[in-house]
């Protein structure tokens, strides 16, 4: 479904991604996962030209991205941003009916979807007519993968859509979000440097550090076998806290 | 006070559609600048500059240079185009900086959802500028509408009149009418910027629609009124042009009123025009018909030194220079000369024994003199201190209308007055005799434009009725019964045509 051959971003003379290589086969939840500034936000702006490549290629459905003008490429593709992404002079229902309308729906068929897309994340209809301000940060985050779902992409691009919120409202959404994607069959790229989020959701992972691809894999071949130190001492920290916990309990059972 | 709605109408006229052009100017301009990296430095460095031309000396500079190409340089475009040029910068500034200010984020995140660069304008950018760039066209309301008032001296009517009448005809309380509506006008529709704007925010349906159906309303009402008149204006209308003194708003109210009452077509005037400016505009059509003063036209267009001091030989130069070199009909003296003249207070001058300007030599160096603003510049002092040797220990320019005052205060020893001031009389004033001849003699002309000859030759048969109707005193009567007396010079007018017509 999603291919990406030697991508690679520089800018300037750094090099943020070095010829990065992965594919998403349909229906496939792929988590991109690495510590802070190496270059995950980068690789996917890169697969919707958000930010245009260096060099290499990003195929979706065997299409080169680089063959359709970019905002076409865009309206095709859901995208959720890491930090501010709904827009603020626009209502809930607005913010969601914005790719419907780009794609040119009738109002009648917008208002329809956008009422089933606000259903889905489990917003309120009360919500509808609000503004993002006047929304929590959870409801803000559900709004946005509202919009991003509207159009019924083939593709979603995620940036740490929860890292930003509490560990409950982090934990509901994920479970919601793990529910949307069984029930839609939803193709992923799902950014994130929380490990425990890239276990919990992912189908595979990738690893990246310092603009590298370093591993790709399943959880379980991750935890099995790391594929250097930096994936080992990633896993570590889940593997640590699980055991620290399995005592607790112990400890509470006795 | 009868005026009023005439004047607001026609300030609305002024300030409203500037207002509207320049918005449709600077807010396209302002998107440009802010997307275009290099033109926002020259665009914004022109429109500063432009701020800081002092806003009358922008109007004025309208006049020549829309004479220049052959444009109407008289009456509302030169107004107009100084009110828009004026309105751009505020909104233009709002612009570029409303949009500078957007969140990248935000803009990445339309480009995110698939938008065209012109979408995330028109989606994103300019509603989230908009607070910014409406802040900008509040001020520019404010502005314009202060300004228009200005409109006045290049024949535009506006509550200016009002405050330009008054300074002139020392009448405190049409100063004052004239100010407050200006300033309740400039406040009210600040207002309704504002109430659009909190609709705008807070998607108050009811309030926006309020606001904007009430700003359609003005709109349409001044649409409606401009149409009218540009209509009339196609149609027939005599403009009679007025210098910026008393005896010029009087004399122009009566040529109007004549020309009215003979022929029936309507006859307006523009009052506080410039002494060239009138004579340009007559020579290019902008006005119709004005009165001007034989030594004016003798010293200023002709440049002639002031030796023949026989007023019958200056007036037939005068005219064939008029008729041969601008086609310009002098259709006759009114009876009465108004001259520059030197004068003091008579008490002062006969301490110092003063009775002739030369007598003024021996004591210049320690006396200060005042004149009207035009004075200083004109051929008519240079040649008097030619002529005289004379050399004041200052110079001081002010407004014609306070310079009576300051020479009976003691503020300045000695005044360029005009002999039929009626206040020389009432502020026991002495006129220094030009013993030399310096000065030319100044019988006050009715001026037409070759076109209203044309078109209208009735008009001209009127006006020629009123030839060797005024003399000096008849003239001074009337200039202090403004002045002096606080009546208006439409009321005087009327009072000497009534007279006229009933002894014909
Ligand atoms: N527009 C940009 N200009 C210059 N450097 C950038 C830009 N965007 C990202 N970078 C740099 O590229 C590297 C990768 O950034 P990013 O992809 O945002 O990292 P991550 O999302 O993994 O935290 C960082 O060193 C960052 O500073
Ligand atoms: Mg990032």
């Amino acid at each position: 479904m999603i291919e990406v051959r030697q991508l690679a971003k520089r800018f300037g003379n750094t090099p943020a991604v070095r010829e990065v290589s992965f594919g998403v086969s349909a229906g496939e939840l792929l988590v991109l996962v690495g510590g802070s500034g190496c270059g995950k936000t980068t690789t996917l702006k890169m697969i919707n030209r958000l930010t245009e490549p260096t060099s290499g290629t990003v195929l979706i459905e065997g299409q080169d991205v680089s063959a359709l003008p970019g905002h076409v490429l865009r309206r095709g593709i859901g995208y959720v941003f890491q930090r501010v992404g709904l827009f603020p002079h626009m209502t809930v229902e607005q913010n969601v009916a914005v790719p419907l309308s780009l794609l040119g729906w009738a109002a009648g068929r917008i208002r329809e979807r956008v009422g089933e897309v606000l259903e889905l994340v489990e917003i309120d209809p009360s919500l509808r007519h609000r503004r993002p301000a006047e929304l929590s940060g959870g409801q803000q985050q559900r709004v946005g993968v509202a919009r991003a779902l509207s159009s019924e992409p083939k593709v979603m691009l995620l940036d740490e859509p929860f890292g930003a919120l509490d560990p409950l409202t982090r934990d509901r959404l994920q479970q919601s979000f793990v529910g949307i994607r069984k029930r839609l069959g939803l193709t992923a790229i799902f950014v994130t440097h929380d490990m425990i989020e890239a276990l919990l959701l992912a189908d595979r992972i990738a690893v990246m550090n310092d603009g590298r691809l370093v591993q790709v894999g399943t959880p379980h071949e991750l935890l099995a076998s790391p594929a250097d130190e930096y994936v080992e001492r990633l896993v570590d920290t889940p593997r640590r806290q699980a055991r620290t916990f399995d005592e607790l309990m112990a400890g509470v059972a006795r | 006070m009868d005026l009023l709605p005439g004047y607001l109408t026609a300030h609305l006229q002024l300030a409203l559609v500037a207002l509207l052009v320049g918005i449709a100017v600077s807010v396209p301009l302002g998107v440009l600048a802010a997307r275009v990296r290099w033109l926002e430095q020259p665009v914004l460095g022109v429109a500063s500059v432009i701020q800081t031309i002092p806003s009358l000396a922008l109007l004025a500079a309208m006049v020549p240079l829309l004479a220049a190409a052959h444009l109407p340089s008289i009456g509302y475009l030169p107004a107009f185009i100084g009110l828009v040029l004026y309105s751009v910068l505020p909104i233009l500034r709002n612009t570029v900086t409303g949009l500078a200010t957007v969140d990248p984020a935000l803009i990445e995140a339309a480009r995110g959802v698939g938008m065209t660069p012109r979408q995330r304008l028109v989606r994103v950018e300019l509603p989230l500028a908009m607070p910014v760039i409406i802040a900008g066209i509040r001020t520019a309301t404010i502005w314009t509408v202060g300004i228009a008032t200005l409109s006045t001296p290049v024949g535009a009517t506006s509550l200016g009149n009002y405050i330009f009448t008054g300074l002139q005809t020392r009448n405190q309380s049409a100063i004052l009418v004239g100010c407050i509506a200006a300033a309740v006008l400039a406040l009210t529709l600040d207002g309704l910027v504002r109430l659009v704007a909190v609709g705008w925010e807070r998607r108050h349906r009811g309030l926006l629609g309020v606001a904007l159906g009430a700003t359609a309303l003005l709109y349409l009402y001044t649409g409606v009124t401009l149409g009218r008149e540009l209509l009339r204006t196609q149609h027939e209308r005599i403009l009679v042009g007025a210098k910026t003194f008393t005896e010029q708003y009087v004399l122009s109210e009566i040529l109007a009123g004549q020309m009215m009452h003979e022929t029936g077509t309507p006859a307006e005037v523009a009052q506080a025009l410039g002494s060239t400016v009138a004579f340009d505009a007559l020579r290019t059509g902008d006005i119709d018909v004005y009165v001007d003063y034989s030594g004016t036209i003798w010293a200023t267009l002709m440049h002639r030194e002031a030796s023949p001091t026989n007023r019958s030989d200056v007036l037939s130069e005068v005219e064939q220079f008029l008729r041969e070199r601008h086609g310009i009909v002098v259709v006759g003296a009114l009876g009465f000369e108004n001259a520059y003249a030197l004068a003091m207070r008579r008490e002062r001058a006969e301490r110092l024994r003063v009775r002739r300007i030369s007598d003024l030599v021996l004591h210049a160096p320690t006396l200060s003199i005042g004149g009207d603003y035009e004075f200083f510049g004109r051929a008519e002092w240079r040649a008097i201190r030619e002529r005289y040797g004379l050399g004041f220990a200052t110079e001081r320019s002010m407004d014609s209308s306070l310079m009576y005052q300051a020479v009976a205060q003691g503020n300045v020893d000695v005044i360029s007055a005009f002999s039929t001031d009626g206040r020389i009389a009432a502020l026991e004033l002495v006129v220094l005799e030009d013993d030399r001849g310096a000065i030319p003699p100044y019988d006050a002309v009715i001026l037409a434009s070759e076109r209203l000859r044309r078109r209208h030759p009735e008009a001209i048969d009127a006006l020629r009725r009123l030839v060797g109707t005024i003399d000096g005193d008849a003239m001074r009567r009337m200039n202090l019964a403004v002045d002096e007396g606080g009546q208006s010079p439409t009321a005087v007018a009327r009072a000497f045509l009534e007279a006229l017509w009933n002894r014909e």
